[in-house]
Order: structure tokens, then C-alpha cells, then sequence
């Protein structure tokens, strides 16, 4: 079952644990991980590669647009003594500013500040979709766009390493740690290539994706359930709230947890770039 | 018959079915659990202690809970990877 097909079956469908109205029984319609499939809207051809927009790459355009636009008409007619808008973005700014790039990377972290924080605004928007109505999927829980988020850090932050410290230097600082006993290398080495170069960006993608898909799973879930236990009698109106007080509350929490996964993307982002500039 | 011994002889009638990821996840989440617990626990013993170093200490156990709840990830998404 399709986001789409699951959506026109929820507005239809006759399908409750109760029947009612005319309706069959049946058993409940858990969503699985086909819920975050999208038919294609629309699809062009460029040199012999067929593009296949769908719903969640229509987002991304979208917040995309969004984000420049907001941050330019706050910041085009800066004012010393700042308006609503400008005063929102600049609290936003000295966030990223201080509390990740500086703190983290320290003085130097402000040649980073303008990575980290469109990193940061744009993830939590492409969060924040999936509680708003009619968007409604976290565009990050298809793992694609978080790896590529992930691969963009790794990407910059080796190369980066490698320019400030020498390859040499780089890599011994990233693989054998100081104060060790020399036989302690042997097995040292491989766990550290392993866990800095290999499964770091790895989990970098899987964290903010797995969240953002267990989130919306969750929240997916209690909302079929609310519709599944609906019927005219005592057991299905108790149900039915329940599963809608649920739905409410995870809606609550799930804003929280896009927030935050979008400040442990970034903050990740700035501790790896840290581990580049600055030697251990 | 003792209680053992006839589970042991019934043992056809114990099969598991639908997802051992479910098991699976369940297992994933003891440690990232009992960590997460950990490091928030000491994140607000020190805060009490040394409440002026509330941003220091808020951001380095936000840092601690992402990188132990990524265990806890992995285990969820493993089950829908290779569960078809």
C-alpha cells in the first residue's frame, strides 16, 4: 500500500473493527514501510537518464525555495535596530554560531557557520513537513536524502583533514590514539579506520533517517488506528479517541525530535569538521 | 510427564512466526537504553552541581545520547533492510 493508495483507502474505505454502515470486517491495516513510496508526478528525460519526481522530491524543491526566500527577505534590509523577522533569524544565526560552530570548533568555526547553518534550517524544515497537513512525510525519512547530506559532510570534512594536518598526520591522529600500548595497535587500528571513516558517516545518515522514518510510522499508525476502531458504539468511540489523543501527543513529540535531530546533524557535522581542523 | 518434558516433546507448537526483527529490535535496545538512561541521569547530576556550565554540559549529553541511540537505529532499520 502506497502514501497515495493509503490515503484514498483511509478516506473510503469502510474497513473497522466494528462493522458498521454496511461495511466488512476485517483485520487491522497495519501501515508498513511501503507508506513512504510515492507514485511519480511527473518525469522528464535528460541525456537518456528518466527523472521520476515524486511527492517527497517535490518537497525538498519546495523548502527548499522556502528557506532562501525567508532568510533573504529577513536579512535584505538589515537594520540595526532589528524587526520581527530579522530578529527570529539572527537568534537563529548566534545559535548555530555560538552554541555549535563556536563551541565546538572554536574561533576558527566561524569560516563554517554558513554550512552549519543552512545545514540546520533546512533539515528541520524538511523535518517539519511531515506534521504539516497536506505535506505530511518528514522528506529526510527517505534514506536517500540524509545520505547524501551525510556523504556532503564526509566529503568535505577528509579532504579538509587531510589540507590542514597532511595526509600523514591526519590519519594517524584519526586511526592510532595517543598513550597506548604499542601492541595495543593491532587491534586499535582497524577498529578505529573502521568506526571514524566507515560506519561514521554510515550512522550520520542512519540516525536523522531512522528517526524521522520511526516517527512518522508511529504517528501513521495511531492515525489508521483512530479510523480502524471508529464505530458507533462505546468500545469504538473509547478506542477511537484514545488512538487520536495518541496521534496528538506523538504529533507534540515528533516536533521535538525534528528539532533535535536537526541540531545533532549539525552539531555531528561540526564535531567531525573540528576532528579535520584541529589535530588530537 | 514432568512440565519440561512434555514442552520439550511439544516443541513443534512453540514456532515462532511473523518478524525476528521485532526480536531483534527488542535486543538492540537494551544497551542503548541502559546508556541513554546513563548519560542523562549524570547530565542532570551535573547541571545541579554546576548549573553556569548548563551549555557546555546540555550539548555534550545531546552529543552522548545521538551517538549511543544510533545502536538503538541501526536495530530498528535492520528488520525492514533484510526482513523481505
Amino acid at each position: 500500500m502506497s502514501g497515495d493508495v493509503l490515503l484514498a483507502s483511509a478516506a473510503e474505505s469502510g474497513c473497522h473493527l466494528v462493522p458498521w454502515g454496511g461495511a466488512a470486517q476485517c483485520g487491522f491495516p497495519a501501515p508498513d514501510t511501503t507508506i513512504f513510496d510515492f507514485n511519480t508526478l511527473w518525469q522528464f528525460t535528460i541525456a537518456g537518464i528518466t527523472f521520476h519526481v515524486t511527492k517527497p522530491m517535490l518537497i525538498l524543491w519546495i523548502v527548499a525555495i522556502a528557506v532562501v526566500v525567508f532568510f533573504v527577505l529577513a536579512f535584505r534590509k538589515a537594520k540595526v535596530v532589528p524587526g520581527n523577522m530579522q530578529g527570529i533569524s539572527e537568534y537563529g544565526y548566534l545559535f548555530v554560531r555560538d552554541g555549535i560552530a563556536r563551541d565546538t570548533i572554536g574561533k576558527e568555526g566561524d569560516k563554517f557557520v554558513p554550512l552549519l547553518f543552512t545545514s540546520f534550517f533546512f533539515i528541520w524544515v524538511l523535518n517539519f513537513v511531515g506534521v504539516l497537513p497536506f505535506f505530511q512525510i518528514p522528506t529526510t525519512s527517505r534514506f536517500a536524502i540524509p545520505v547524501s547530506f551525510a556523504l556532503l559532510i564526509y566529503i568535505l570534512w577528509v579532504p579538509l583533514g587531510v589540507k590542514r594536518q597532511g595526509a600523514g598526520a591526519f590519519f594517524k591522529g584519526m586511526t592510532m590514539p595517543k598513550d597506548v600500548p604499542a601492541a595495543m595497535y593491532v587491534l586499535l587500528i582497524p577498529i578505529e579506520i573502521l568506526s571514524n571513516f566507515i560506519v561514521r558517516p554510515f550512522t550520520h545518515a542512519v540516525r536523522l533517517f531512522a528517526n524521522m522514518f520511526a516517527g512518522h510510522l508511529l504517528i501513521v499508525t495511531f492515525s489508521v488506528a483512530t479510523w480502524y476502531l471508529f464505530s458507533p458504539s462505546v468500545i469504538g468511540m473509547l478506542g477511537s479517541a484514545a488512538s487520536f489523543t495518541v496521534t496528538v501527543g506523538l504529533t507534540g513529540f515528533e516536533m521535538l525530535i525534528q528539532a533535535l535531530q536537526a541540531y545533532v546533524f549539525t552539531l555531528l557535522a561540526a564535531v567531525y569538521i573540528n576532528d579535520a581542523v584541529h589535530a588530537h | 510427564m514432568s512440565l519440561l518434558a512434555q514442552l520439550a516433546a511439544d516443541t513443534t507448537q512453540f514456532q515462532v512466526t511473523g518478524s525476528l526483527g521485532s526480536i531483534g529490535y527488542g535486543l538492540a535496545a537494551i544497551g542503548p537504553g541502559i546508556g541513554i538512561g546513563i548519560i542523562f541521569g549524570q547530565g542532570v547530576q551535573a547541571i545541579a552541581r554546576q548549573p553556569e556550565a548548563y551549555g557546555v554540559i546540555r550539548q555534550n549529553m545531546i552529543l552522548g545520547f545521538a551517538l549511543t541511540e544510533a545502536l538503538a537505529l541501526i536495530g530498528f532499520v535492520a528488520p525492514f533492510v533484510f526482513g523481505k
